[in-house]
């Protein structure tokens, strides 16, 4: 049984022995001269601005917070989705206690300033 | 059309032993990155692993049972590990507010 | 199946009205929060809340009129949960009236507080009477996650933050593991009810060391809850950094209800393989008293000090549920009421006293308390003296009670070792109480009024601690009629 894997692991063999050649080739062949401008990040050919380490607003994670709330919580109808006939009315008012919990969250976020990029 | 791999390597079904092992291997993977990472984000990552395991765990048994419970379990987990996740991040972020720093071993203002 | 099946009866709510109550109380109060302006006072959301705690317990005696399983079996009322329910709700009630004198001297007086109590006390609701560990999880993370928050409510404060985060990541840590062993008990046994998998761990010959397994996995997840040794480093920091009220709401809300549902797993599904488990409770029981007791001597912050005896009164409920009995059942049931009332007393004390943001929080600070308010210093020793155990206080009956029915399950060297525990622990309750009555004031300045809230809580919990020292049958007998669980 085990043969008939022999050609995974030719092809895997050779996955690691192609770069590895390729970089022991190039690094023997390529002239090595030293220059400032080499240490520098390369943005397409562009002059990089700025450090790659910058912060970003905290803004972002107020709403990335309120993003995984909010888009988590759906799963919950997934499984309504799946028994929606057999559930009828009943379902649709437990989704509805559900979604309204839910909008009651998000009205309290939107009074309070959350969804507002200042 | 003709494969390149034998026949059962599309067929064979991994053993759904593999799958708690693997679940028992994140969960030690999350429980020893929370004891020795330095981060805070780093260690709050540790803990979506252990639950994340907890996940797997879940919907393995699930399968084997033939029943659906344990994926629905799986879903009141990642539930409260996304509201987890929501309070967790505020948090840390009032804790880089007042210190800016998120190194665990830094935050020690309370002691004997 | 027919799901006409599932659909729950009316029963099934009024058997699940308390929590019922506080829920739509809390969302009820999200909106009026949101729809207030920010700048206006919100000390009347904090009476609502009062009025929501109020309504959920009326609400405990009608769920308990209607005993039974409620919503497919995933929620027992039953006596025990009803107890469990009244005793964090009085915490809860206490919080309440403490936080709002709290809050605006804090300058931090917002609703979302108050609501956060309610859906914490919900979630010990549910933890209390929940009958299927998926329950036990839901309610144990509903009570969690907004305690988190309450740890950190004072948002600029570097020590609230610091507890809540440690709060926090330790919390989550413990839910992981207890969360693993709940998925391998659902594993062998393919249940998570309570009553089937016990059905199932006794029927079965297959897996029962997986099962072990995996009961060590809870164990570890509840004993972090709990605080019980070596799993209660998060304690005195989350304690101690903690605003005042909260740190009291901690000490004895969440820890009742987590002793709730540690009694109602072990006793219930567990129970088939006690003889396993009793050794490592005896550990943990013992090494819980030590820590908590060794540390407390030392410590110079009373909110600390007041952290690492709570651990140190978890260590005695341990060794009442060591003995895996009714009458240890029963005890530990008396002594987390005692303690609820004990050291919220305490903790409303330190509230008060510890003045705007917390700085009057050590031993010293409290030295000739008796000269400058008395009132303060006397409802202040009464919860020193039960937690130390004195005669005629609610205290001593508890330790009586736990030690006794160790005795009984001829536990005699836990019994002897924790009966040395609580003398240790007479010295560190002794110190406050040199500090209070045999020293002269530091200042002389004049004492602030102490809030009403804050005096009610105090003479409550006060008259509540030496009526059950003079009058222990009142909740003993009850405790004593509902230590059984349905099996």
């Amino acid at each position: 049984m085990l043969e008939g894997y022999l050609p995974l692991f030719v092809f895997l063999v050779l996955c690691i022995a192609f770069p590895l050649a390729a970089l022991l080739v190039g690094k023997a062949l390529r002239p090595s001269v030293f220059a400032p401008a080499k240490l520098e990040s390369y943005e397409c050919g562009i002059e990089a601005v700025g450090g790659a380490r910058g912060r970003y607003s905290v803004r972002f994670y107020l709403v990335a917070i309120l993003f995984v709330i909010f888009d988590v919580e759906t799963v919950f109808l997934f499984p309504w989705a799946v028994r929606y006939k057999q559930l009828g009315w009943f379902g649709v008012a437990e989704a509805l206690v559900f979604l309204g919990i839910l909008v009651v969250g998000y009205v309290w976020a939107y009074k309070k300033g959350a969804l507002e990029w200042v | 059309m003709t494969h390149l791999l034998p026949p059962e390597f599309f067929t064979a079904t991994v053993p759904l032993n593999a799958y708690l092992i693997l679940s028992a291997i994140l969960f030690a993977i999350g429980a020893c990155g929370f004891m020795f990472r330095k981060n805070i984000i780093t260690i709050y990552m540790c803990i979506e692993l252990m639950l994340n395991a907890v996940n797997l765990s879940f919907v393995t048994f699930s399968y084997q049972f033939g029943k659906v419970d344990g994926q629905i379990y799986s879903f009141f987990v990642m539930v409260v590990a996304a509201a987890e996740a929501a309070v967790g991040l505020a948090i840390i972020l009032t804790i880089f507010r007042n210190r800016g720093t998120l190194q665990i071993d830094e935050i020690d203002t309370l002691k004997n | 199946m027919n799901p006409a099946a599932f659909y729950p009866t009316a029963t099934d709510y009024l058997r699940f009205l308390p929590e019922l109550i506080l829920t739509i109380g809390g969302v009820l109060l999200l909106v009026l929060e949101a729809l207030t302006g920010d700048n206006k006072d919100k000390s009347s959301l904090g009476y609502l809340a009062i009025a929501v705690v109020l309504g959920a317990m009326f609400a405990v005696p009608v769920a308990l009129a209607n005993p039974g399983t409620s919503f497919n079996g995933m929620i027992v009322s039953d006596g025990f949960a009803a107890f469990f329910r009244m005793v964090t709700l009085l915490v809860g009630l206490f919080t309440l009236l403490c936080s709002t004198s709290y809050l605006s001297r804090e300058k931090a007086n917002t609703g979302e507080f108050y609501l956060l109590v309610l859906f914490s006390l919900a979630g010990q609701g549910i933890m209390a009477a929940s009958n299927e560990l998926i329950m036990v999880f839901l309610g144990l993370e509903i009570a969690s996650i907004s305690s988190y928050v309450l740890a950190g409510f004072l948002r600029d404060d570097k020590r609230g933050s610091e507890a809540a985060l440690k709060y926090f990541l330790l919390g989550s840590f413990a839910t992981a593991f207890l969360l693993y062993g709940i998925s391998w008990i659902y594993g062998v046994t393919g249940a998570t009810n309570l009553v089937a998998i016990r059905e199932s761990l006794a029927a079965g010959t297959s897996g029962n060391s997986m099962a072990v397994a995996a009961a060590a996995l809870m164990l570890i997840g509840l004993a972090f809850k709990v605080s019980a040794a070596p799993f209660q480093a998060w304690a005195p920091d989350v304690y101690q950094g903690a605003p005042a009220p909260v740190s009291g709401f901690l000490s004895a809300g969440p820890k009742a209800a987590a002793f709730a549902i540690f009694l109602r797993i072990f006793q219930t599904s567990f129970e088939s393989f006690s003889s396993r488990y009793e050794p490592v409770l005896w550990i943990l029981a013992l090494a819980t008293m030590l820590v908590g007791n060794f540390s407390a001597l030392w410590q110079s912050n009373v909110k600390r000090m007041l952290a690492y005896s709570s651990i140190a009164h978890a260590g005695y409920v341990l060794v009442a549920v060591t003995t895996n009995s009714n009458v240890g059942t029963a005890a530990a049931m008396f002594y987390l009421a005692a303690y609820a009332l004990m050291n919220f007393g305490a903790f409303a004390a330190v509230t008060h006293l510890a003045g705007r943001g917390e700085s009057h929080v050590t031993i010293d600070d409290l030295k000739g308390l008796a000269s400058k308010q008395p009132v303060v210093a006397g409802l202040l020793t009464v919860c020193l003296l039960s937690l130390t155990g004195v005669p005629l206080t609610a205290g001593f009956f508890g330790k009586f009670y736990i030690f006794k029915a160790a005795i009984d399950n001829h536990l005699y060297w836990l019994s002897a070792l924790g009966l040395l525990n609580s003398a240790i622990a007479a010295y560190y309750y002794l110190r406050i109480l040199a500090a209070m009555y045999m020293h002269e004031p530091k200042t002389t300045d004049h004492p602030e009024p102490v809030p009403g809230g804050i005096q009610l809580t105090m003479w409550f919990s006060a008259a509540g601690i030496l009526t059950l020292g003079v009058f222990p049958g009142l909740v003993l007998d009850y405790a004593n009629r509902f230590a059984t669980f349905v099996k």
